[in-house]
């Protein structure tokens, strides 16, 4: 039996994030974030982007580009405002998320990012050894040493 | 009680000796429940020579006040308030001997408030022995708002765990180690590591994991938590491993569901065999320290899979959702274990939706309203694969846990590959869903598509592409949507 790596659709270097729904797809293309915009228009919900340079797990609040587009039903133009977003923050991850206003859920429906940095260098596992074999685990983003904008700029290795 | 085999001569309702049920007072073809009535639709068999409606108010009372003789002391009572009420029988057509299936009402009064042993106790509590009825099964109850908040409900319930683990807008991925039983807790934990690097949310201990000699529990979750923080590390997403509690005692599932909670699980899990006090108990406890509750539905199928005698799965459903738990087994349909589609329709709309109305032709015999009780996520577990992701997806929805155990662990290029197999299979059937693609016609093209550019999902479509497991349900509903009353 023959084992391997699994393939990462970003290609072999550094760590690629899984975070949010199609990340183990190769990259969406517009056309592709449209139609995934698209159907979330047609069920009612609302489009917000957000980006950050902060990718850890547990990070909810991303800056909010602008606030979630409740009266938006134009998908065209949920999309030119994504890729204004990605011009302007290219070293940032940026996320879609498609909102459900709606009794009983009142939450995302969908999320999806749609631009990362170029180079991810990925966590580093701190552990704090405790009493009887106890561990106190903390994930730390090698990017997140550097002050906030400048995590993922220019050598384009974070 | 007399079972009346033969018209027998009237006489006083209150003379001492025995008198048939329906002339005590639970045949009540005329009563109209209240919206406050906990009813009940019983599937009765009686024995041969008893009429139906003989039996419906016998099962009527033995689940309520009547005992087998008349008692002088009902009188101190306002008798006819406790007495279970059997208001409607209709005959299952085609059933030989004859079933009928059968409506009760019973009264609020009758249930403790936020107790499941209670309603348990009242309604299945000693009527399923009793020697005039032949087989009884308990297909679905109707559980008034008023009771259902009397209930705690889920310790978080689906949307609070999709923000927890920040996921939405796909089932969730799980896989259940295996083998199940022989692996040290150090291997163990490999198995765990490699399935959630490579794709999954959740890896699970299985339902007779407990504390072997061979795999004790302390040791097997300070492996699997480091392979829990391993994986997030290596995907950057929030990853759990359902840590099973149950124990002996109540103590021990504390002191184990403490210790999961020291070491940073998000995710427990309890086994149905530990009753519905524990489960209860566990459901306050997860609520009260911000832990995701799954339930291993164990042994459930010793009493719910046949359909004359039992109690049906659409029942314990309620039960698990008003006791509160987050994540229930509730069947695959293409799965290697019972359940046929209607069916499990009707289970995921139990567990799922907030209101749910009467369907036979999903087993669902009355509307449910829930009252914005929140819900539980239903978990697909047992011989699925990413082969059947197309049909996964179709019949079962978005909230749902697809687990993967086999079809994720036998990968032939690795645990790790096999997990994301599985993951690139999801989110390509979730993106040509969201495209507008009819899943069933031309998702499995949709697949291949996928598999010519990822080399694992290309390996388990060779490897099980085309297995499946085609047997005829045991428990379908009789879809026969207006049955004949019967003529009273």
């Amino acid at each position: 039996m023959e084992t391997r790596e699994p393939s990462r659709p970003g290609g072999g270097q550094g760590l690629r994030i899984t975070q949010g729904t199609f990340s183990y797809l190769p990259d969406l293309s517009d056309e592709q974030i449209l139609a995934q915009i698209q159907y979330g228009l047609d069920r009612g919900w609302a489009v917000s982007i957000e980006f950050t340079d902060d990718p850890h797990p547990r990070n909810v609040y991303w800056e909010m580009w602008g606030m979630p587009m409740f009266d938006l039903r134009d998908a065209m133009a949920a999309l030119r405002e994504v890729q204004r977003c990605r011009e302007a923050l290219p070293d940032h991850y940026v996320r879609v998320s498609l909102y459900d206003p709606g009794l009983t859920r009142q939450t995302t429906a969908l999320q999806f990012i749609v631009n990362r940095p170029p180079h991810e260098p990925g966590f580093r596992l701190e552990r704090e050894e405790g009493h009887d074999r106890v561990v106190r685990y903390t994930l730390h983003a090698y990017a997140a040493d550097r002050p906030r904008g400048e995590r993922y700029r220019g050598d384009g290795r974070g | 009680m007399l079972i009346e085999r033969e018209p027998a001569p009237r006489r006083s309702r209150w003379a001492s000796g025995v008198i048939p049920y329906k002339q005590m007072g639970y045949w009540r073809p005329d009563y109209e429940p209240e919206e406050t009535d906990v009813l009940a639709a019983f599937r009765v068999t009686p024995q041969p020579g008893v009429e139906p409606e003989e039996a419906a108010a016998a099962v009527a009372g033995e689940s309520s006040t009547a005992t087998w003789t008349v008692v002088w002391t009902d009188r101190l009572t306002a008798h006819d308030n406790y007495r279970g009420k059997a208001y409607r029988i209709d005959p299952v057509p085609g059933t030989e001997p004859p079933q009928y299936l059968t409506y009760i009402a019973y009264k609020l009064d009758l249930f403790e408030e936020g107790s499941i042993p209670n309603m348990a106790s009242s309604i299945i509590g000693n009527v399923f022995g009793f020697k005039a009825i032949r087989a009884l099964r308990l297909e679905d109850l109707r559980i008034p708002g008023e009771y259902v908040k009397t209930f705690q409900g889920p310790p978080h319930g689906i949307v609070v765990e999709r923000e927890l683990l920040n996921k939405y807008g796909r089932p969730l991925l799980g896989a259940t180690t295996k083998p199940k039983l022989g692996l040290s807790p150090r291997n163990y934990g490999r198995v765990v590591y490699e399935a959630l690097r490579g794709g999954l949310d959740f890896v699970k201990d299985d339902e007779n994991m407990n504390s072997q000699p061979f795999n004790r529990w302390r040791d097997r979750y300070l492996y699997c938590m480091e392979a829990v923080h391993r994986a997030m590390a290596e995907t950057g997403e929030v990853k759990g491993h359902y840590l099973n509690v149950t124990a002996a005692t109540m103590e021990e599932m504390y002191e184990r569901a403490e210790f999961a909670r020291e070491l940073g699980s998000v995710i427990v899990m309890i086994d149905l065999t530990a009753g519905f006090t524990a489960m209860a108990s566990m459901s306050r406890w997860a609520r009260a320290n911000s832990m995701i509750l799954h339930l291993h539905r164990a042994g459930h199928a010793t009493y719910t899979r046949q359909k004359n005698h039992g109690v049906s799965f659409r029942v314990l459903a309620k039960w698990c959702r008003l006791l509160g738990v987050d994540h229930v087994h509730a069947g695959t349909v293409v799965g290697k274990l019972e359940g046929d589609p209607a069916s499990v329709r009707g289970y995921y709309d139990t567990l799922r939706e907030d209101v749910v109305r009467r369907d036979l032709a999903c087993g669902i015999f009355f509307d449910q309203d829930w009252c914005h009780l929140p819900g539980v996520m239903p978990v697909a577990s047992g011989g699925i694969h990413a082969g059947q992701m197309p049909q996964l997806l179709h019949h079962l929805g978005e909230d749902v846990v697809l687990q993967f155990g086999g079809g994720t662990i036998g990968h032939p290029m690795g645990i790790a590959a096999g997990a994301t197999a599985n993951r690139v299979a999801l989110e390509a059937m979730i993106q040509a869903r969201n495209e507008g693609c009819d899943l069933i016609r031309e998702g499995p093209e949709a697949l291949r598509r996928a598999a010519a550019w990822s080399p694992e999902l290309r390996a388990a479509l060779e490897v099980w592409g085309d297995v499946s497991f085609e047997f005829e349900s045991t428990d379908v509903p009789d879809v026969v949507n207006l049955p004949t009353p019967v003529a009273f």
